[in-house]
């Protein structure tokens, strides 16, 4: 089936009003779906002889940054035996401020097995909620992790467990020990062969 | 009965200092702990085949962080692994080293900028005796690593055992830091402009070698 089609598939069954948006002027034309009704939409065409998009190829997470305020998350279907392909998307507001709550998607996982663990990762690393999801925890950074590394805003943490994150000159003083550490004249520290002689 | 001295016909004594003695079994035995955390694991394993043969050197690895003398820190070690590779070396009986091989563990490596998840430099979390450059060093390299460790083990001696030592040295730092609170402060103070002044150095290596103390 080609895109068009496939898009007044799912018009026809689920009324006009499910795809928010659809975008033909990409390589890759792709679909913007209501957000609450996704699960239901996909489990049509995972289960319909006329799509049977028999598989997730990926899912992906995009924090679009505190400016734009919405984070999206990208499905790649594909269908093994028509070869053929959709990508769908959905878009959510995004916690910017403290005090905003976690934006959540509906899950996938119980379609097709392969989104549990990328829903995670996204999770950990983008930092979607997917509501009904069976396990939905850290799966790559450690379970006391404090923030989502992926979003654009991220700051690290200072100390994880008594260590110092960020890279700083400790390397400077505690490698090598076995001389002196030889100290560079403070008046001098770096002569500049390009530079002029003073006439 | 007594074929030694028949074969060789000395006299069946051997006159040695016992630091010597202690010395020469330790580092002709460095049972490593058999774990590794990334590529740099791969080219551990390549040293402790038969190409590079580290067996040579009394080098086997060991299943149990109890019966090893030293760590091979090799790969990167992550937040994750971090209170791993600590709780590890704080299994491993006295006197124990440890090897930190390839950038990653050095210092973080390609991950030094923009890794959120590398702990940047594994003598953050435990000491470390000897570093071995490389991304990942060629097992070379590590049989160097090796030869190195093996020079430091030759200076010790048991009039001062090292695990005393780093005790001592941590005690008296406390000591000095809990004396010297507002002065060690005003120097930092200092340092942080003008990080070249000879005076401060040594307090800023001592407050940096040991973060876990």
């Amino acid at each position: 089936m080609l895109f068009e089609e496939i898009r007044d598939f799912i018009a026809v069954q689920f009324g006009a009003e499910v795809i928010v948006s659809e975008h033909t002027d990409n390589l890759q034309p792709y679909l913007v779906l209501d957000t609450e009704r996704l699960a239901e939409v996909c489990l049509e065409l995972h289960d319909n002889e006329l799509t049977y998009f028999d598989f997730l190829s990926s899912v992906t997470g995009i924090d679009n940054g505190p400016e734009t305020g919405t984070v999206e998350v990208v499905y790649n279907l594909y269908s093994i035996p028509y070869d053929h392909s959709l990508m769908l998307k959905v878009v959510v507001p995004r916690n910017t401020n403290a005090g905003e709550p976690i934006p959540s998607v509906p899950t996938v996982s119980h379609i097709w097995r392969t989104a549990d663990w990328q829903e995670r990762e996204i999770f950990d690393l983008v930092g979607i909620l997917f509501k009904d999801h069976p396990d939905m925890r850290r799966i790559l950074c450690s379970a006391d992790w404090e923030g989502h590394p992926l979003r654009k805003d991220y700051k690290l943490q200072d100390y994880y467990h008594g260590i110092k994150v960020p890279y700083d000159n400790h390397n400077e003083y505690s490698g090598f020990r076995g001389e002196p550490v030889r100290l560079i004249d403070p008046e001098e520290p770096f002569t500049d062969k390009r530079a002029k002689p003073e006439a | 009965m007594n074929i030694p001295q028949d074969k060789t016909g000395e006299g069946g004594v051997v006159i040695t200092k016992l630091d010597d003695l202690l010395n020469w079994a330790r580092l002709t035995s460095l049972f490593p702990m058999g774990f590794g955390l990334a590529c740099c694991a791969i080219e551990m394993m390549g040293a402790y085949a038969s190409g590079y043969d580290l067996d040579r050197f009394g080098i086997i690895p060991r299943a149990s962080p109890r019966q090893s003398d030293v760590m091979i820190v090799a790969g990167t070690v992550t937040f994750k692994m971090a209170d791993r590779v600590r709780r590890l070396y704080e299994q491993m009986p006295e006197p124990r080293y440890v090897i930190s091989m390839g950038s990653c563990s050095n210092c973080g490596g390609p991950y030094w900028e923009h890794g959120y998840h590398v702990v940047k430099g594994v003598d953050r979390i435990i000491p470390v005796d000897v570093y071995v450059p490389g991304c990942p060093p060629r097992p070379e390299a590590l049989i160097g690593g090796f030869l190195k460790l093996q020079e430091i083990i030759r200076q010790e001696t048991i009039r001062a055992p090292r695990a005393v030592q780093q005790i001592m040295a941590r005690r008296m730092n406390n000591e000095e830091s809990l004396m010297n609170n507002d002065e060690s402060k005003v120097t930092n103070g200092e340092l942080e402009m003008n990080p070249l002044v000879e005076g401060n150095d040594e307090i800023e290596l001592k407050s940096q070698q040991n973060p876990t103390a």
